[in-house]
């Protein structure tokens, strides 16, 4: 009986078939629409306008100086000289952030695990969580002291070691959370399937769960990469500085922000050029980075085809 | 409201109710006064029932009688369930399922699940049958062994040209038959299934119901189902849930009537079972 109720009351309202074209929508309906999207447009350029620029300013300061040469030769020792390269910085950020997400992506991803799959909402799992919001609000600066402190003054050695040290705290946090969010996507009945076939915790995990979110994890530890990668403070405080390629990671040491950060406040033209020469290669080394962890993670992707 | 009064006990009988000797198979597995605590709350009271061998049982009863919960404890998934806990005693061989030195993963590789919303691993056709094996340590003749599955499920004329392409690519039907022939690939004794087809359109329901019967053959299977057509047609035997408030007024989960399906649906012993059936209730 509710059918024909609808019905009458739709006959009633509507004796004429409605209009459905979109110029028969009132005015302010119309125009709220357009406005509205048009906003969203706006929203997006104005986004893309320092993104553009940043690239644009990078690749025009920094082509000039591009080459082989640069990329592998030593930091000439005097800033106003011409010519030298920064290939300490490009092996002093490859070796530094290497072994900070040696330490911080096993660390973490273990830890998101730990705090997804096994300790839900137990105190330990709620304390972690809370620590590690703590962590990730920690300014970089804060991390080199510390460093320099609990490490730095007690061996009495600026290392590159010490450097991936203050990257890894910094990277951690980030991992945690992001690598806990993407295992939450993973949905429930995965998991029950798999306990159903007599799967334990573990394996339901390492077979189901963490390759369905894989991609996930890797867009999250790349992200940690490259802020670790960019990292100034804690590098400039803990590392010391170099100008021969150090590819251990004891010794004094140096990465390409730091030579950014060091070149770019030079009065010196040459000194001035190699800083936008590191600025653009360290935004092609994160690029590349990037690029090849999404390859190898698209292996172990879900295939929804 | 789809019980309409033409919907008589005649019409849920259609001479489909399996001709099987009926209470004379073993059972495998027996509720003795078995209570589902979701914390304080009492989700089921006091169910006493048998399964029965290579015999299909349907738990039927309108939502919150305790019936997903109840077939949740047969194979320990409950245990998954933060603060769920078994009162009472559920064997199977006349082992206590809930013992102390009880491993719940292989209670698990012997009573399989096949749940109500398809949940095939985002994995390839093939992957979805081998997972099971490959936790198991099977390792020979896999590829015949998933072809026996899916054969067993009846999905391997449809897929046999596509084992490499992903699980999630099939249809609504074709996954939950997917997940059907992951369960039994295992071989297990007992399969439990959480209405497998209410996600699923008449036709993939039909296929999916033949296949139980051809499935009762080799295992036992226990079907939770709110659809009473569905129990008249496929099982041997039918328990009826309601839930009712009890003196304290909260509601609890409870087993009215257990019997033979024909039984149950042509002369049911309880008012309450004959009003649900006959449309009469909820």
């Amino acid at each position: 009986m509710t059918t024909t109720t609808t019905a009458a009351r739709v006959a009633g309202a509507a004796p004429v078939p409605a209009d459905l074209r979109r110029s028969a929508l009132p005015l302010r309906r119309r125009f709220t629409d357009g406005f509205a999207k048009g906003l969203m447009g706006l929203a997006l350029l104005v986004a893309l306008v320092p993104l553009g620029l940043v690239i644009y300013k990078v690749l025009q300061a920094g082509a000039g100086v591009m080459s082989w040469e640069f990329l592998v030769e030593d930091i000439p020792n005097s800033a106003r000289r011409a010519g030298g390269g920064m290939g300490p910085a490009v092996a002093g950020t490859l070796v530094i952030t290497g072994a900070a997400a040696a330490m911080s992506i096993p660390l973490g991803v273990l830890g998101a695990i730990y705090l997804n799959e096994y300790g839900k909402q137990n105190a330990l799992a709620r304390l972690i969580r809370t620590m590690s919001d703590v962590m990730t609000g920690v300014p970089s600066v804060v991390m080199g002291l510390f460093v320099y402190v609990a490490w730095v003054l007690i061996v009495k050695e600026q290392s590159g070691f010490a450097a991936a040290l203050a990257l890894g705290c910094l990277m951690l946090p980030i991992i945690i959370r992001s690598t806990e969010e993407m295992l939450r996507l993973v949905p429930d009945e995965l998991r029950q399937a798999s306990a159903a076939l007599g799967a334990r915790r573990w394996k339901t995990t390492v077979s189901v769960v963490l390759p369905a979110a894989i991609s996930g994890i890797v867009s999250g530890v790349m992200l940690a990469i490259a802020r670790a990668a960019g990292e100034t403070a804690p590098v400039v405080l803990v590392a010391g500085t170099t100008f021969a390629t150090n590819w251990s990671l004891s010794g004094d040491n140096t990465t390409l922000a730091a030579q950014i950060f060091k070149n770019a406040g030079e009065p010196f033209l040459p000194a001035q050029d190699r800083a936008w020469g590191a600025a653009l290669t360290l935004m092609v080394i994160v690029l590349l980075f990037t690029v090849a962890a999404r390859m190898i993670s698209s292996r172990f992707a879900i295939k929804e085809r | 409201m789809t019980m309409s009064t033409d919907f008589t006990l005649s019409t849920l009988l259609p001479g489909a109710v399996p001709a099987m000797p009926v209470a004379s198979a073993q059972p495998v597995m027996q509720l003795e006064n078995v209570s589902v605590f979701y914390g304080d709350y009492e989700a089921v009271r006091g169910t006493t029932m048998a399964i029965r061998e290579h015999q299909i049982t349907a738990l039927i009863g309108p939502s919150g009688c305790g019936k997903s919960t109840v077939l949740r404890s047969l194979n320990r998934m409950n245990d998954l369930v933060p603060g769920a806990r078994v009162a009472g005693k559920i064997t199977f061989h006349g082992q206590d399922l809930y013992a102390a030195d009880v491993d719940p993963i292989q209670v698990r590789r012997r009573i399989g699940m096949v749940f109500q919303k398809p949940n095939p691993f985002p994995k390839s056709i093939y992957e979805n049958v081998a997972y099971g094996l490959k936790i198991n340590g099977i390792k020979d003749d896999m590829d015949d062994r998933v072809e026996q599955a899916l054969r067993g499920a009846a999905l391997w004329d449809e897929v046999k040209g596509k084992l490499k392409s992903s699980g999630l690519a099939l249809s609504g039907g074709q996954q939950q038959r997917l997940c059907i022939a992951r369960a039994i690939a295992v071989k297990p004794e007992v399969i439990l299934m959480d209405e497998p087809c209410s996600a699923l359109d008449p036709i993939a329901t039909g296929k999916i119901e033949d296949l139980m019967h051809d499935l009762a053959g080799t295992y036992t299977i226990v079907i939770v189902t709110h659809n009473m057509q569905q129990a008249a047609r496929v099982s041997h035997h039918t328990a009826f849930f309601t839930a009712e408030l009890d003196e304290a007024g909260v509601r609890h989960g409870r087993l009215v009537e257990f019997n033979d399906t024909g039984r149950i649906f042509t002369n049911p012993a309880d008012k309450r079972t004959e009003d649900y059936i006959t449309g009469r209730f909820g």
